[in-house]
């Protein structure tokens, strides 16, 4: 009943969006008014369609609705609460349909924002939108239906993931899909610049902030998909290159291009060309990401399943990509560009630098992530380069991009001079060299730590020193302190939230360096009362108890941790999930700012008589999750009304 | 740049889009297992209602043994009615299926059984030695043991019509042959 009522929704939902996508391009062709109207009420229904398709799938999870087969697959009675609501979009039935409702989400902002306000592209990005709505549709009624009846009906479901019973749930996917969708309406509106030929700024214009908000929730579900990795698989990292992260860090890495390459345009004239394609390219980017994940062609620690939908999704991108590029082709006489770079030393060309080392970062992802598929296709042997490739390749690019942050904001457009270099850089380049001094006699002696030092010195000077010169303007002015630093703030928003995007990346980027750089660990197998050492810190084990959950059986082992004096006990666990063959590690940590201690359960004699532990100190990680909140604050910043417009 | 030239733009996208559907062509269900060409461990149990089952019982006979458990959601619920047709349609032929349910409850399992009207014996592996020997990773998994009582094929994953039609007539076939 719950499965059959769901379905024909989902098809209604598939024919509208179908009906409006093709209403509203023809409206926009032949300029009806009354079709493009048609159209948003198609786009009306299709987003309450999907929001009540998603409702009644929360509805059978709350009420262990197992006739509905994707419920009986991803929860089971003793499933609580919290996670019968995330195990919604636990699975790939799930997680589609939470897609397709935040592009319809996105949709309806659309029509409600620049319905009246851009009449001429608004038809098209309409369009474009409903058509990628109706693919998703489509995979929600052929290839991925959640609603799908079962029968015989189970007693009991099978369960979810077991590592997916974080509290992260919540918001890692919701925050990655809200960023991988968001790309979704700068590409319908370059979709639009390209079917009108308005390529100009006008596009730009309507969809920079959507572009920040989108990059925006891509860079906090990476962060928060880092601190899952981090606290709940128990290996103390936060990035694996795992071909999943690698689908989301792709795109971050083109739109982080096209956030900065659009103010080239908006300033100069220059890179019509190159924007649409980023755009293209972010948006391509994330389908592939869900291709990627969604399709098993390329082995994870977290792929979904494999089947049709793998096909479904390669065929759409197929379509996205050749239409978008041929529009492209099409439209290449109004692409070119029309100013043209004046000097090397210039902020165009610094901008220029950083688009390109970033789309080669991504290229190098890209490459390393089907590296697997093209060896295979190649000499017929499946290899995957793993970890060392990634790092060897981006750590110089990432290096070399930090550097950039300081000097693009700083250096003049046009052409810099002599005089404009000496006045913005010459005290930032002498406290980086100081600052890889100081690093250095405090004992650092990681060239690539003291490197990364020296930049963050750097690029933090370069703020430091705009910021005090805009304020120390306003006090000549008369104005007291705090209400020059909080006005020039609020006028100059799009700036200055940036320059604070720019701390919180700097913040991370120190985090990520020092983590690698100091981290240590060690692993011994200790009887009660026996006491494992690290770097000052001894772990004591007290012994072992077991718990029965409600869902799944826990073994937990009592550690104390002291340097000198005791910091508390840490009780790492090992889950057992009746529908899983291998236990759950379950980590406990003490967070510092500092350094972390990190407990990992191993193995275990079913007496308590003695257990494996392993013991990290991973250093300066919580900074990444600090710079993370840092960066929220500057993306808020970046995205407040425009005070200079209005003022 | 030419009229011509620009239309390689996106024509650019097409190895890498060839590349990736070249993707599907592999399988990474294909798990090769050490067992394949040994001899299938022996084993004896007691069926759920109590009857001995032993594999040398079959020897001589091509035998299916399907490890499963009735918490195996869904893949084992979608093979069972599977498994229970191609009996039927084998039984006369000299093949045989054989469930070896692990790690699960008596009552649970007996339910599965019955709600499926399974008629091929099968057994609880109380101690999980069976599943130990098998290599089994998880549910579920099938092993085809040709008429020398040796391994010759491991399937991961619940049990298609196809794969059991195909793979049992293969083994068949062969053993026809002197």
């Amino acid at each position: 009943m719950t499965a059959d009522l769901g379905f024909g929704m989902t098809l209604v939902a598939l024919v509208l969006a179908v009906y409006g996508g093709a209403a509203a391009g023809v409206g926009a062709r032949t300029g009806r008014a009354a079709l493009v109207e048609s159209a948003q009420h198609a786009a009306l229904g299709v987003f309450v369609l999907i929001t009540a398709c998603f409702a009644l799938l929360t509805y059978a999870f709350l009420t262990f609705d197992f006739s509905v087969r994707y419920v009986a697959t991803n929860t089971n009675l003793g499933t609580p609460f919290y996670y019968r609501i995330t195990g919604v979009w636990g699975a790939l039935e799930g997680s589609i349909i939470l897609w397709s409702w935040m592009l319809a989400l996105y949709t309806m902002i659309v029509v409600l924002r620049h319905r009246s306000t851009a009449r001429e592209l608004y038809p098209w990005a309409l369009a474009t939108m409903l058509g990628i709505l109706a693919f998703f549709l489509l995979v929600m009624t052929v290839a991925a239906p959640p609603f799908q009846r079962h029968t015989p009906v189970p007693a009991d479901g099978r369960g979810l993931n077991p590592l997916l019973e974080d509290t992260g749930m919540i918001t890692h996917p919701v925050a990655l899909y809200l960023g991988f969708t968001g790309f979704t309406v700068p590409f319908a509106f370059a979709m639009a610049a390209l079917a009108t030929g308005r390529v100009g700024d006008a596009w730009l214009a309507l969809t920079r902030r959507w572009a920040i908000v989108a990059w925006y929730f891509l860079s906090l579900g990476l962060l928060i998909g880092g601190w899952w990795s981090y606290h709940v698989l128990g290996w103390g990292g936060y990035w694996a290159w795992d071909p999943v992260e690698n689908a989301a860090f792709m795109p971050w890495l083109t739109g982080t291009a096209f956030l900065h390459s659009v103010m080239i345009q908006e300033r100069r004239r220059m890179l019509k060309l190159w924007n649409i394609s980023l755009v293209i390219l972010t948006f391509g980017l994330t389908l592939f990401g869900t291709f990627l994940t969604r399709s098993g062609v390329i082995a994870s620690v977290h792929s979904f399943t494999q089947g049709a939908i793998g096909i479904l999704f390669l065929s759409f991108l197929a379509l996205v990509l050749l239409t978008a590029l041929g529009l492209v082709a099409w439209r290449w006489e109004v692409l070119r560009s029309q100013g043209d770079l004046d000097s090397v030393v210039s902020r165009e060309s610094a901008f220029l630098l950083n688009n390109v080392l970033l789309v080669a970062a991504a290229f190098t992802v890209f490459f390393g992530t089907v590296f697997p598929l093209l060896s295979e296709a190649v000499r017929g042997v499946k290899v995957s380069v793993g970890a060392p490739f990634f790092n060897q390749v981006n750590v110089p690019l990432f290096l070399s991009l930090i550097f950039l942050m300081g000097v693009g904001p700083l250096i003049a457009w046009r052409r810099a001079s002599l005089d404009n270099l000496a006045r913005n850089f010459l005290w930032p380049v002498v406290l980086g060299v100081v600052a890889a001094a100081a690093a250095f006699v405090l004992g650092v002696r990681s060239s690539l730590a003291a490197l990364a030092f020296a930049a963050a010195a750097f690029v933090l000077a370069t703020i430091a020193l705009d910021f005090g010169r805009a304020t120390r303007a306003r006090l000549r002015a008369g104005e007291s302190l705090l209400p020059a630093m909080g006005g020039l703030v609020r006028r100059h928003n799009r700036r200055y939230g940036g320059f604070v995007v720019h701390l919180g990346i700097l913040i991370i980027a120190l985090g990520v360096t020092g983590s690698q750089a100091w981290s240590v660990q060690t692993e011994m197998t200790l009887r009660p009362g026996e006491t494992a050492e690290l770097v000052g810190y001894r772990v004591r084990f007290d012994g072992l108890t077991a718990v029965e959950e409600s869902n799944h059986f826990k073994v937990v082992g009592a550690f104390t941790v002291s340097n000198g004096r005791v910091l508390g006990v840490l009780r790492p666990a090992k889950k057992f999930y009746p529908q899983e063959q291998s236990p759950i590690a379950y980590v406990d940590y003490r967070l510092g700012l500092k350094e972390d201690i990190y407990l990992v359960l191993g193995d275990f004699a079913r007496d308590g008589r003695q257990a494996t532990v392993k013991l990290q100190v991973n250093r300066l990680v919580s900074w990444i999750w600090i710079g993370g909140a840092v960066l929220t604050l500057g993306a808020l910043l970046a995205i407040l009304p425009d005070r200079r417009a209005t003022a | 740049m030419s009229r011509l030239w620009r239309w390689l733009i996106p024509l650019a996208t097409v190895p890498v889009l060839a590349l990736l559907a070249y993707g599907f062509r592999a399988n990474p269900r294909d798990t090769p297992s050490p067992l394949a060409g040994r001899p299938a461990p022996r084993f004896a149990l007691a069926t759920l209602d109590g009857a001995p089952l032993a594999l040398e019982a079959h020897r001589g006979k091509v035998v299916v043994v399907n490890f499963w458990a009735s918490w195996c959601y869904p893949a084992c619920y979608e093979e069972a009615p599977v498994l229970e047709r191609s009996w039927r349609a084998y039984r006369g032929r000299g093949v045989v299926v054989v469930g070896v349910d692990i790690q699960d409850k008596p009552e649970a399992a007996q339910k599965f059984v019955r709600d499926f009207g399974l008629t091929f014996p099968n057994a609880q592996d109380p101690t999980g030695t069976v599943s130990v020997d098998y290599g089994v990773y998880g549910v579920p998994e099938t092993f085809f043991v040709d008429r020398q009582g040796r391994i010759r094929v491991k399937h991961v994953g619940a049990v298609t019509d196809d794969v059991f039609r195909e793979t049992v007539d293969r083994l068949l076939a062969e053993a026809a042959k002197p």
